[in-house]
This record gives C-alpha cells, structure tokens and sequence, in this order.
C-alpha cells in the first residue's frame, strides 16, 4: 500500500463552457479502497471517466503506473469499469457477457470456461451461465458486471455508484462483498459514491469533494471526526455547525459562552466554524419552574461544569425515536441544535447543554471567494 | 343482447373488409372468361400467367425494385436514425415531424412531385447533354423516398432504447470502436432493421399510385401491369396474378408481426 498506482494531475475539464473539474490534484496507491464522495453533479463521475478514458480532460495529466496515460484510449488501459446501470449486453447470456473481454483478447474457449466458472463462482452466482441478464434481479445483474469486469485481472477496478439502484438490505449485503472481494482479488477500488455511510464503511481513503474541488483526502476516521471544513463536516453525517470566535488557544466563545477545547494555533478572537456532532452533546434536566439563581439550578449547572467549563442552556422542541436513540431539537441562543441521546427529554422541558472539549471540532472560515462559493452552496 | 349486436357489427365490417378480396380470389379460379357465372373450378388462369412473358418481366421487376429499394432505404434509416439520436430533443422532434409528413401525404400528391422533380431536372440536365429516362431508375428513386420514413420509424426507437453505457462497456473490456459497435450496439438494433427492411420491401411490393407517375412507358410492375391489363379488357389471368400479389404482401405482414411477437416474448424473464 505505497507506491502511486494512479496519478491525476492539474486536471481541469469543463463542459458546454461550464467548469466541473477544476485543477484536480489526486494519486491513488496500489490495493487501496479509495472512494469520491460528494453530492451528485460534483464530478465524481468525470473524474472517473477520465481515469477509465472514457473522458479527455481540457488540461491535465493521467499517469498510470508511472506512464501517461491520458490520451491512451479506453480499450488499451489496464483497467476496467463497473457502470452505474450495469450495462450488460442484453442480448447475450451471462456466460457470454463475462467472456465478452477475454474473447477480444483471444483465450483460448477452455480457458474462457473456467475464468467464467471462476467469476461466476466469485460473485455468488454459480450456474448462472446460460440464463439471460433481462431474466435476473437488479442485485444479480450488479454482479455480473462486476464478475465482467474481475476476469479479465485489471490492475484496477473503477466502481461507478454500483449499488445505487439497490434496495437498502441488499445495498448493506453487497458492501461487504466487495470489500471481500477487494480482499480475495487484491487490487485497487475507485468507488465512486454519494453515499457517506457507504463510504465510511467501505474505504481506505475518502475523497471529499464538492463543485468540481476537493474539499478533504483522509481515512473515514479523519474525515469523520476532523472535518476540514463545514462543508465536509456537514455532509458527512449531522452535526451542528455554528459561527464562533477563537479567544484564544483551547478557550472558544459560542453564542457568548465560553468552552474549553483543544484546538490551537488559530489565533486570537479570530472568527471559525465549530463543527459539534450530535451524539457528543450531554442534556442535563432542569426541574420545573427552577430559576437561574436558585440552589437547585446550580446543582444541575454544576454537574455540566463537570464536562467544560462552560454551558448552554434551552429547551426541547422535538423529539423523535430513532431505534437505538432519541433526536431532539434543543432550542438555544437562537439555535436549533440536533441532540442524539439514549435518555429521553420530554418536549417542553428546559435542559442545560455541554460537551467535552475534546469534542469540539474548530475549522476556519472559507477565505477565498472559490471556497465561500463551494460550501455555502450546499449549506 | 349487446353482445350479439356487437358481434354481427363485427362480422359486418370484416365482411365490408374481405368481400372484394374474397370476390376476387373466386374470380381467379373461375373457369369462363365472363363475370356474370361461374363456370366451374380451374388453375388455368394460374398456369397461363406463368407461361405470359411481360407479366413475368413485370414480377422480376417488382422483386428487384422491392430489394433494392428495401435495401437502400434500409442503410438510409438506418444512418438518419443514428444521427436523428444524437440531435438534441428539440431538433429531433422538428425532423421527426418532417419525416412524418410524407408518410401522411396522399400518394397522387408524392407521385406527381417526384414526377415533376424529376422532368424539372432532366431539363436542367440537358443543359450538360444528360438526360433522365423514366423507368427503372426513377421508379427506384420514388420507392426509397417513400419507404425512408418508415425505415426510420422502425429502427429509431431501436437506437435510442441503447443504452449508452452499454457501447463503452464493450470498449472497457478491450474492444476497438469498431467491435464494439459490431458485437454489441448492431446486435441490439437489428431486430429493428429486419423489421424496417420488410416493411419497406411490402410497401414497394404493394405500391401502385407512385409507380404509376414515375414508370415511364414500357416499364411496368405488377401493381401496373394488372392496371393496364384491367383496363384494356377482362383478363382473369390478372385476378390470379392480383391474388398472388395479396397473398405476398399477406405472408410478408405475417412475418413482421410475427417477428415482433417473438421479440417480446424474448424480452420477458426467462423463468
Ligand atoms: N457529457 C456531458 N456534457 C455536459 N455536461 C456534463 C457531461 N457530463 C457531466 N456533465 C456535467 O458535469 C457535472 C458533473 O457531473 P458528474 O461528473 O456526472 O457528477 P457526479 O457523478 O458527481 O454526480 C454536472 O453538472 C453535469 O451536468
Ligand atoms: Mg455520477
């Protein structure tokens, strides 16, 4: 898992005048499960077809396996491609759908024969030889792309949204399919998704993207708990993203209040972006009719001084039950803050609000004019 | 009781329908050379236009007219379709609307025009010392013009139901363009070829207006050939070749029908 298998450079590719990729900087490394993730018209799609060939880009260099490859046509690059609606030969059987590539490359019928065995036997689906793609479920018909794609031994298999017409139970079964196929095979996965569980679940490496631009590269960990801005922080998974000011290192003022957190070297009184997962607020109850100077509200202030100095404090708007947890709306300063919690705060009740400093997540404000434009668009 | 109304309307525009067709076919096995009886049952009719040499010209005439014409329509439907698919929405329904037109037009009207068209460029020709003969050429010319529509009609639907993924995945698995478009994108539109290819050759097999307009004299086929024949006095030999001639056109309708037929059924799953 080190040397570039893939390397995009400076790619930029417009359409009709309209820019969808703009100066796109990637390497993808050798067996690594790396997946484009971004809402649907970011150009995951593009860039993929041009890693497959299939597009030119205006500006810009593929290198593939240390040779450029960008103007090499489709047929001649050692990868190949799971499509977004499968694509079979409709009038062919699946045995010859499968063979389809290893025919064009002349093996001998012998061999065809066990490859197909073998593929077919890869993907779950033994003895589906003579049937014919229109007679098989779309989960099936998923498969035998992939299975169309795999005997043929690429050094790379590019996956274009490929459970994205599956139901959800069969979405959940095939992801670990092809994690344990990427496994068995060993070989490199471009994934492309808009799916973010999708991608947490299956990458070793995401790439964020928005608007032709990427937003962050790291492994779903990184993404997911240090989103590099609000954009990546607000698209992958709820949270709570609000305006704030960084007094100094490790002190934070949200909505007035002042919470201790971990992050440094952003300056002081310089304004950012707090990013605040929904499972990482504590409530605290405040009984009944208590008022800010009584004993009782000092107990229950104190218990959420335990977590952080400071708090906030609001009242439940909404509630629904969600399986393993409850989702509140928690009405505070102005702000409708999501709460995921496993204890149940009745609608209407007034609660004290807090969060670990390690928990609080500061980003900088966009800065330039293009960034401004990428995550406000989909805020 | 409505049922029974229904059912005698039924018979009733069905007997509209047949009864001349019917008339006609008894006619040709009528052995007395009058309309007015029957004189018995024989195959003279049939055996007597087979030895008759013109109407054996005029049939070798319609074959080939009716293949060639076919043919030809066929590869310009063919190639309109695949550019037709590429056009944006708008432009396509434009063109489409145009296309359609002919097929609507009264036959006289498309007769006369390419009549004229063709004696307006013949006198231009002379100008440069050529000239246009009327006969076997500008009769094919007339039954390609009215048989692209219906090529088209039958093969567009075909070409853009392909999906486009479908011509790349082929090039992903190593084919060039030009195995991709022969073992996968041709494969997928050829039912819609054949079927456009004996729709054509019916249509020009059947055809009699047109013709008529562009023959010339001395070229005949055998929607001509029975007209000249009927009109110049009872010849029961052109009741046998007529029925012929139905029964073709019949036989040639069946296959298409039953070629559509198939095709559904193919489509559905296979268990
Ligand atoms: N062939 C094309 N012609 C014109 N515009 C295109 C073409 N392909 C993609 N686009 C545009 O490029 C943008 C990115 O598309 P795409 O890469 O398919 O996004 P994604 O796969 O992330 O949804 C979209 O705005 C889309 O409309
Ligand atoms: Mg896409």
């Amino acid at each position: 898992m080190s040397n570039r298998l893939i390397d995009l450079q400076h790619i930029t590719k417009s359409f009709d005048g309209q820019m969808v990729l703009d100066d796109l900087n990637l390497y993808i490394r050798e067996n690594e499960f790396l997946t484009l993730l971004g809402p649907s018209g970011c150009g995951k799609t593009t860039t993929l077809r041009i890693i497959g060939g299939f597009e030119q880009p205006d500006s810009g260099k593929v290198i593939f396996d240390g040779k450029d490859i960008t103007t090499l046509a489709p047929n001649k690059r050692q990868l190949n491609t799971v499509f977004q609606k499968y694509a079979l030969f409709t009038h062919m059987n699946i045995a010859d759908n499968i063979a389809f590539g290893l025919r064009i490359r002349k093996k001998s019928e012998d061999y065809i024969r066990e490859k197909v065995k073998y593929a077919l036997r890869l993907v779950n689906l033994e003895g589906f030889e003579n049937r014919m793609p229109d007679s098989l479920s779309g989960g099936q018909q998923q498969r035998i792309a992939i299975a169309r794609a795999i005997v043929n031994e690429p050094k790379v298999l590019l996956l274009d949204e490929p459970l994205g017409a599956l139901d959800l139970k069969l979405r959940k079964d095939m992801q670990y399919e092809l994690i344990r196929l990427k496994n068995e095979l060993g070989i490199t996965f471009v994934y492309v998704t808009h799916d973010q569980e999708e991608a947490l679940t299956m990458s070793d490496t995401i790439v964020v993207m928005n608007q032709g631009y990427i937003q962050q590269i790291g492994t779903p960990e990184d993404i997911y708990n240090e989103p590099t801005n609000a954009f990546v922080a607000d698209f992958i998974g709820d949270s709570n993203i609000v305006d704030a000011t960084m007094v100094k290192d490790k002190l934070v003022e949200i909505f007035g209040t002042r919470f201790a957190c971990v992050d440094t070297g952003f300056g002081s009184n310089k304004p950012v972006d707090v990013v605040i997962r929904p499972e990482d607020l504590e409530l605290y109850a405040l009984p009944d009719g208590v008022t800010a100077d009584s004993p009782e509200y000092e107990k229950v202030a104190d218990k959420a001084r335990e977590l952080n100095p400071g708090f906030l404090e609001g009242t439940v708007t909404d509630l629904i039950f969600k399986g393993v947890h409850y989702e509140m709306d928690v009405e505070a300063n102005g702000y409708t803050w999501l709460v995921h919690s496993t204890k149940l705060f009745p609608v209407g009740s007034r609660v004290l609000m807090n969060l670990d400093p390690f928990n609080i997540q500061i980003m900088n404000k966009p800065e330039s004019e293009d960034e401004q434009a990428v995550s406000s668009a989909d805020l | 009781m409505k049922k029974t109304i229904s059912r005698i309307y039924v018979i009733f525009v069905f007997i509209l329908l047949y009864a001349p067709i019917a008339v006609l076919i008894a006619f040709s096995f009528n052995n007395s050379r009058t309309r007015a009886k029957w004189g018995g049952f024989t195959f003279k009719w049939y055996l007597q236009m087979f030895q008759d040499a013109e109407i054996m010209g005029a049939l070798r005439n319609t074959l080939i007219l009716a293949l060639l014409s076919a043919t030809i329509a066929t590869i310009l439907g063919l190639m309109a379709s695949l550019s037709l698919n590429r056009m944006k929405r708008r432009n396509r329904t434009v063109m489409l609307s145009v296309l359609n037109i002919p097929m609507l037009n009264a036959d006289i009207v498309t007769g006369i025009s390419l009549m004229l068209i063709f004696i307006a460029f013949g006198q231009f020709l002379t100008h440069y010392g050529y000239t246009i003969v009327f006969g076997f050429g500008t009769v094919l010319v007339g039954h390609i013009t009215f048989n692209i529509p219906y090529t088209v009609m039958s093969i567009l639907p075909r070409v853009s139901a392909i999906n486009p993924s479908t011509y790349e995945a082929a090039l992903d698995l190593g084919a060039s363009p030009s195995q991709a478009f022969r073992k996968v994108v041709f494969p997928d539109i050829l039912p819609g070829i054949l079927s456009g290819f004996l729709l054509a050759f019916t249509l020009s097999l059947d055809d009699f207006v047109i013709t008529h307009f562009v023959k010339g004299p001395g070229f005949d086929t055998l929607s001509t050939k029975i007209y000249t024949e009927v009109r110049k006095g009872i010849k029961p030999e052109m009741y046998a070749l007529s029925t012929l001639l139905f029964l073709g056109v019949l036989l040639l309708l069946i296959v298409v029908e039953k070629g559509k037929g198939a095709r559904n059924k193919n489509r559905k799953p296979a268990y």
